[in-house]
């Protein structure tokens, strides 16, 4: 075949990878079929090597026509440190996807958008949705301090309006994303729909916030899991008095009826290992073609 | 068949009537392994096994066999030493021989009516199938004479047992098969649910090697229903769409505390210690196991059987399979709840769980349990069981893994428009060729039956190519 000039990409190459800040990276990957299925909120499964975990990553961004897929991470664990650590051309061995319910995207209104920390990256296109659908969008982005925002213009872009804060007020607005909404509900701003995403214990207090106010609240839910497609039951949240397996019939669910405590001590469950794993293996010397 | 060494006639018929026993590796050292368990016929052993068999004219074996394999003429052949005939005998009707004479319950099936049985012990027809397999696989797999390609595709979704036999029969009368696959490789139970120490992964992947040398290609990562719908499938130019996705969600007991951490479906517990190799982490598998000392395992079917005895390997002190009937009621194989026994798995009937409790992480740490009794049975032939009131024990316990069964996967079926489903959301097909309520979409495995065998699932996906081929032979093209 003459070089067409254009490179014959495989399934699951990776294809950019980008420090956005001191501890989260973003990769696009090629995976064209998943690339035109993709729809905000919805994740896919990574298994970077042969030995890999199966982990799930949220949809970041997608472009059809280029048929890449973006995630932003950050590096906490084993497995996101071995993603960090791929070599752009390289192969990611197994990229499913996509994964899980979409986001339930329609014109309510004002739609608010609260996101903590990486929960921004799976905000993003929920925001972009929002805003393509025709509400009035309304975003509060938090983090530990400033250097930790990701995406600002891009959340901008899509935002009527727009709210920073930070834990140790780096940005000049110290404080909690709880309490920018907090102020919003005082003034009697006219809210229709909040998206809640970040860590547990913030999609808690959100929850807890709009409850007493029968704001529709959604969270999406971040359990661990492993095949991401229903068989395991690893993902398992209470949601009222039911069962339910966020990878299929999640990951958003309405706040006031998910059980954050139960979520929080099922992400802790492999602590011990995690650390052990950590400790024990260096992620850089992982190999693509070892066997056992 | 003459034997080398004149018999007298009683101890002829005492050899007719006891078959020849297969080594397993000891219980003790196999309890901390995950090596296979079952070690096979020799050639010696096989061949005097072969030798019991009467070779019936009107043979009742074959009528146990739901795939139809033509059983005294493959045992006829490893009597001569012809093992490649043996083999090719076998895969005319069976697509997965290795794997069926390691997994497949003959003793429910042609064991069953082997006529040996009736005196004495029946054929170890699966131990000969499974030597047969092994025989032909250690001296490299030869691919059969495969029909001209008629250009036709298919879809096949699932590589489980009942997909791999629809792709393999369709693949040999010149179909140009795909198999979508959701997990990354190929196998599904036979890989996710069944342990290395019953069914060496190796030996599913030649079987699937083999299947992918008669044409077959197996796309994995695909989750039909989220990847592309059935109807794009159709779009996509398949003139005939398969449905082997298989009884893949588990069943919960719904009781409190069943969330806690280290209580595990058998499904979790199985996908993390086979599919992927739990046991090796943390160097030659990243994703952890968490097993304590003290694991309960509710249920007595297979899965349970095989959730305790991976449990043991992962380093258990004691592992308990918490039953709700009494052991004859076990749906397990009897070979297989002996062999369990033998490691130390520890049985305690007529017992279920109604609550679980945890320390202030969210770790489970104790069980309440209640005793029951066995009732009436009912209409299907199953007793009936009932509390025993003031019966409540309380046991300190580490890990669960509650085993209690599995309902069919439910996404094609939600992504699917006008596809009719059962209200436990198996897939409505006709008994005789397993087309759907869609036209040129045919199901089978367990998806269509419920939780079933392995070669049941391979038998509905025979029926089904069969219909797929009758189907696509009289299109116009």
């Amino acid at each position: 075949m003459p070089n067409s000039g254009k490179h014959e990409l495989k399934h699951g190459t990776l294809v950019e990878k980008t420090q956005l800040n001191s501890v989260t990276k973003k990769v696009t990957v090629y995976a064209p079929d998943i690339a035109v299925k993709a729809k905000a909120g919805q994740f896919v499964i990574f298994k970077v090597h042969r030995d890999s975990e199966r982990i799930p990553l949220t949809l970041s961004s997608w472009d059809a026509e280029k048929g890449t897929i973006s995630h932003i991470f950050q590096e906490v664990g084993y497995s996101t440190i071995e993603l960090g650590h791929m070599q752009v051309g390289k192969r990611i061995l197994n990229v499913a996807g996509p994964l899980g319910n979409p986001s339930e995207i329609k014109n309510y209104g004002t739609g608010v958008v609260v996101c903590g920390g990486l929960g921004t990256a799976v905000a993003y296109p929920v925001a972009k949705a929002l805003k393509e659908a025709g509400n009035r969008v309304i975003s509060i982005v938090g983090a530990r301090n400033k250097e930790l925002f990701i995406l600002e213009n891009e959340m901008k872009a899509v935002s009527d309006e727009i709210y920073f804060t930070t834990d140790d007020g780096s940005n000049g607005n110290k404080g909690f994303v709880s309490d920018v909404l907090k102020g919003l509900i005082a003034k009697n701003v006219k809210i229709d729909i909040v998206f809640a995403i970040g860590p547990p214990i913030m999609m808690s207090v959100i929850a807890d916030l709009t409850r007493p106010y029968a704001i529709k609240t959604i969270a999406s839910l971040n359990p661990i899991m492993v095949d991401g497609m229903g068989m395991c039951g690893a993902c398992r949240v209470s949601i009222g008095e039911k069962t339910k397996f966020a990878c299929v019939d999640g990951p958003e669910f309405d706040a006031h009826q998910v059980n954050f405590k139960e979520l929080m001590q099922r992400l802790k469950s492999y602590c011990t290992e995690e650390k052990h794993i950590t400790t024990t293996v260096k992620p850089g010397e992982a190999c693509q073609c070892h066997g056992h | 068949m003459s034997m080398s060494r004149p018999l007298n006639e009683q101890s002829k018929v005492q050899n007719r009537l006891k078959a020849v026993e297969v080594a397993k590796q000891d219980p003790a050292a196999r309890s901390k392994n995950f090596k296979e368990v079952v070690l096979g016929y020799t050639e010696e052993q096989a061949l005097a096994e072969a030798s019991r068999c009467l070779g019936c004219p009107k043979p009742k074996c074959v009528e146990g066999c739901p795939v139809g394999v033509e059983i005294p003429a493959f045992i006829g052949l490893i009597k001569q030493k012809k093992y490649d005939q043996a083999i090719a005998k076998i895969k005319e009707r069976n697509s997965l021989p290795a794997i069926c004479g390691r997994v497949c319950p003959q003793e429910e099936q042609c064991q069953k009516k082997c006529v040996l049985g009736l005196k004495g012990e029946p054929v170890s027809i699966g131990r000969l199938e499974r030597f047969a397999a092994d025989m032909e696989r250690e001296k490299g797999i030869q691919v059969p004479h495969v029909t001209a390609s008629n250009g036709k595709k298919v879809a096949v979704v699932g590589a489980g047992p009942a997909g791999l036999t629809v792709a393999a029969d369709l693949a040999k009368l010149g179909y140009k098969v795909t198999i979508f696959e959701a997990l990354h490789c190929g196998g599904g139970v036979l890989v996710y649910g069944i342990p290395e120490f019953r069914l060496p992964k190796s030996i599913v992947q030649a079987e699937i090697d083999y299947i992918e040398k008669l044409g077959v290609e197996l796309y994995p990562d695909a989750l039909i229903g989220r990847l592309f719908t059935v109807d794009e499938l159709f779009q996509k130019g398949f003139k005939a769409v398969f449905i082997g996705t298989g009884a893949g969600l588990p069943k919960f007991l719904n009781v409190p505390g069943e969330n806690l951490n280290s209580v595990y479906s058998a499904n979790e517990f199985l996908i993390r210690a086979n599919l992927m190799k739990a046991y090796h982490f943390p160097h030659n598998s990243k994703t952890p196991i968490r097993v304590g000392k003290k694991v309960v395992v509710i249920g007595g079917g297979n899965v349970a059987l095989d959730s305790a005895r991976c449990a043991l390997r992962l380093g258990a002190e004691t592992v308990t399979i918490i039953y709700r009937r009494s052991r004859n009621e076990m749906p397990a194989r009897q070979e297989e709840i002996e062999n369990a026994e033998e490691e130390g798995i520890k049985f305690q009937w007529l017992t279920t769980p109604i609550a679980f409790y945890g320390d202030e992480q969210g770790n489970v740490k104790t069980m309440k349990t209640m005793s029951m009794r066995l009732c009436d049975e009912d209409d299907s032939g199953k007793h009936r069981v009932s509390t025993i009131e003031g019966s409540e024990a309380t046991t300190d316990i580490d890990t669960v893994v509650v085993a209690i069964g599995r309902t069919p996967n439910p996404i094609i079926q939600g992504t699917t428009p006008g596809l009719k489903t059962q209200p436990h959301s198996g897939i409505i097909a006709s008994d005789q060729s397993f087309k759907t309520s869609l036209d040129g979409v045919y199901v089978g495995g367990d998806i269509a039956t419920g939780e079933a065998t392995v070669i049941s699932a391979m038998g509905t996906g025979k029926t089904a190519a069969a219909s797929i081929h009758k189907m696509l032979s009289s299109q116009k093209e």
